[in-house]
């Protein structure tokens, strides 16, 4: 029974079907499991991520409502740049459009490239957060002891939940200069 | 009969090996060797937590310790101890001659040693071994990872290509080489489980091999699965990696579960209660284990129908396990008993086990998990499911399938001492981290408030009483092959069910080279 050649082929069967799924296995990681957590987090809102630029649409302005909005800046590891919101609160009502800036030197003796990352909380509400324009759609050059400030415009959604009366929008800073170097 | 011919002589019978006793010798031994190595860490870490302060080694090297005790014991020492008893008994349990792919289970055994020197020479190293706990989240592990990590990450495909080999071997073993008439509920709950374990791990050692890969991208090859500033999330890694992990943690407890459902029947003299349910609770075990990986992340911030979800998904397993316990106590019901030194290590095992599981469904709980999130309550429940279960069991195994193998008889008393020090240290050594975790006492971290003192002294006391009993182990077992008592009898306990026990007492080195008929 051992060495019969029908024996043989149902072991190299058996083989074969397990090395597909072991290939299949590893591909999903790369071809399922990170697109879906992208989709999934964009589409949920979870992790607080908001998503790109936002065509303004015209839409009626709730001033029933006031959204008190607060910035928080923050810099990532040893990032030497100053950055900071130039307005630490601002309220805007519903579909009405928001507007700010941010403050970023670069304080360091040589050219250097940023990159922010946004955030919100609670994660719930960046769904209804949408950004007409905001500095965090580009990487940020500034040159060795150059400042800037980075604008940011935004509409909350008329179709945030009721109890959200606060939505705290957070930035961290990254240097990015070594990345955009050998990208280049 | 002429084709039979014995092992070859010296060196070249182990490097060649394609014997499925050779090589299940080679990986227990093996795995010992790294059981042993993974406990000196263990010793050096507990040493450091005798007293509060920094007194022994620096914090750095208290993070490669722990980092290196958890890889070594998880990866080096539990996976490959139940490979080996799988390729020992396997073959022997469902009447089959060898192992279908005997020059592949050869290099699955020997990628090991490989992996292990890769990922143990990293101690030697400048910037230290990889010390980011055997979890590896990233970004620890990519952008503020020693620059052993990319060892590590070898370390790690090496010893995932070896699990793969493995495990493709047991199924392909288990599928197409059955003596005729064994059936599949015919078969011994050993190869049930061990066949189980053989398709998770088929199905999630590539999503290991995948997340280290994608660290090896992030830090080499510039890209950002991992890295926010490149637009990647490392909250992300931690998905991929228990979506691995929290599998792995049934294919290190399914085979142990195998073990004692072998053993408790043998010495309670009673069939095993439920044999059916057992297969099937272990199956849905299996399947349960897909779908509650982020029960591990309840703090990273998921949305409430998340945790929700993965809190009562993590409470179902309690159900299949429950059959189980209850099958094995029902088992020993009204058995005619005996306490011979396998069935007090599986006894020990079903109760220790128990425990670890009960303190994994206050872990599942969702809003209570906040506190206990990375404290010292975890590395208790932890250790009661990997020790008392996983290590219990195999101590159980050996001590059980030993005088099979060699023909001598182990010391009972020493067998029997071994097992009270061994459980009476564990104990001394874990249940009190229970009580220091719920009091706020964090995991890795060398250092610790006063409160803590005594609890942490008995902890480190109980766990070198818990590595002396493994000295007396090994002891045992060497002096058993070397001038244990000799056996003959084939069935050597009068209560064992299976074919392993109707072949020749020891085990000779061919067996079932004309298949048994089943009934």
């Amino acid at each position: 029974m051992a060495d019969s050649a029908q024996h043989r082929n149902s072991i190299r069967s058996t083989v074969s079907r397990l090395l597909l799924v072991v290939a299949c296995m590893f591909a999903f990681v790369f071809v399922v499991m990170v697109p879906l957590y992208n989709v999934l987090c964009d589409a949920l809102g979870i992790n607080g991520k908001t998503g790109g630029r936002y065509e303004a649409v015209s839409a009626e302005v709730d001033t029933s409502r006031t959204i008190k909005i607060q910035f928080v800046a923050r810099n990532n590891d040893d990032m030497p740049w100053q950055f900071g919101p130039t307005d630490k609160v601002i309220r805007v009502h519903p579909g009405e459009l928001g507007s700010t800036t941010f403050f970023a030197k670069n304080p360091a003796l040589q050219d250097m490239v940023a990159q922010a990352i946004p955030s919100i909380v609670p994660a719930r509400a960046a769904a209804y957060f949408n950004k007409t324009e905001c500095f965090c759609f580009n990487q940020q050059p500034l040159k060795a002891g150059e400042e800037a400030d980075l604008p940011l415009q935004f509409i909350v959604d008329q179709a945030l939940p009721e109890d959200i009366q606060t939505i705290t929008l957070s930035y961290t800073l990254f240097d990015v200069t070594d990345r955009v170097a050998s990208a280049n | 009969m002429s084709e039979h011919h014995g092992p070859a002589k010296g060196i070249k019978r182990w490097i060649f090996a394609t014997n499925h006793k050779d090589i299940g010798t080679l990986y227990l031994w093996f795995s010992f060797a790294m059981f042993i190595i993974g406990g000196a860490f263990a010793m050096i870490i507990r040493a450091e937590l005798f007293q509060p302060g920094l007194q022994m080694i620096s914090p750095e090297f208290f993070n490669q310790m722990t980092t290196m005790h958890g890889l070594v014991m998880v990866f080096g020492a539990i996976m490959p101890s139940f490979v080996g008893l799988a390729n020992w008994l396997i073959p022997m349990m469902i009447g089959a001659p060898d192992m279908a792919l005997p020059r592949m289970n050869n290099l699955s055994f020997w990628l090991l040693p490989f992996a292990f020197t890769v990922l143990l020479s990293s101690l030697f190293m400048e910037g230290g071994a990889p010390n980011f706990g055997w979890t590896f989240y990233a970004p620890l592990s990519t952008t503020y990872a020693p620059p052993s990590v990319t060892f590590f990450i070898f370390g790690v495909h090496l010893m995932g290509a070896s699990s793969i080999m493995g495990s493709i071997n047991i199924i392909a073993t288990v599928m197409n080489m059955r003596a005729p008439g064994m059936t599949y509920m015919k078969m011994p709950l050993f190869v049930w489980t061990w066949l189980i374990t053989a398709f998770l791990l088929v199905a999630v050692m590539p999503v290991l091999a995948g997340a280290v890969t994608m660290m090896l991208m992030d830090i080499h090859f510039g890209t950002s699965f991992f890295n926010a500033a490149g637009g990647g999330d490392p909250v992300l890694f931690q998905h991929v990696f228990w979506f691995f992990g929290h599998p792995e943690v049934y294919i290190i407890i399914l085979p142990a579960f195998g073990v004692v459902s072998q053993i408790i029947p043998a010495f309670s003299r009673k069939p095993l209660f439920g044999y059916d349910s057992m297969v099937y609770a272990t199956a849905s075990i299996a399947f349960l284990s897909f779908i509650v990986w982020a029960h591990h992340m309840y703090t990273v911030g998921m949305p409430i129908a998340g945790e929700l979800f993965f809190m009562y998904a993590t409470m179902l397993i309690a159900v299949p396990t429950g059959v189980k316990v209850f099958n094995w106590i029902t088992t020993m019901f009204k058995g005619s008993i005996t306490f011979e030194t396998p069935m007090l290590f599986s006894i020990g095992f079903v109760f220790l086990f128990t425990i670890g599981g009960f303190t994994g469904l206050m872990l599942a709980i969702a809003p209570a998990d906040v506190q206990y999130h990375d404290s010292y309550f975890v590395v208790a429940h932890f250790h009661y499911v990997m020790v008392a279960g996983a290590v219990f069991s195999m101590s159980a195994a050996i001590y059980y399938w030993l005088p099979k193998w060699c023909g001598r008889m182990y010391d009972e008393t020493m067998g029997k001492v071994h097992f009270w020090i061994a459980f009476i240290g564990f104990n001394i050594a874990f249940f009190p981290q229970h009580f220091v975790g719920l009091a706020g006492m964090p995991r890795r971290i060398p250092d610790y408030a006063l409160q803590f003192t005594d609890f942490n002294m008995m902890s480190s006391i109980g766990a070198f009483i818990y590595g002396a009993a493994q000295i007396l182990f090994l002891f045992n077992v060497i002096r058993t092959i070397v001038a244990g008592k000799k056996v003959d009898d084939p069935q050597v306990w009068e209560g064992a069910q299976g074919l392993e026990w109707t072949i020749p007492t020891p085990a000779p080195y061919h067996t079932f080279t004309t298949p048994p008929q089943v009934k």
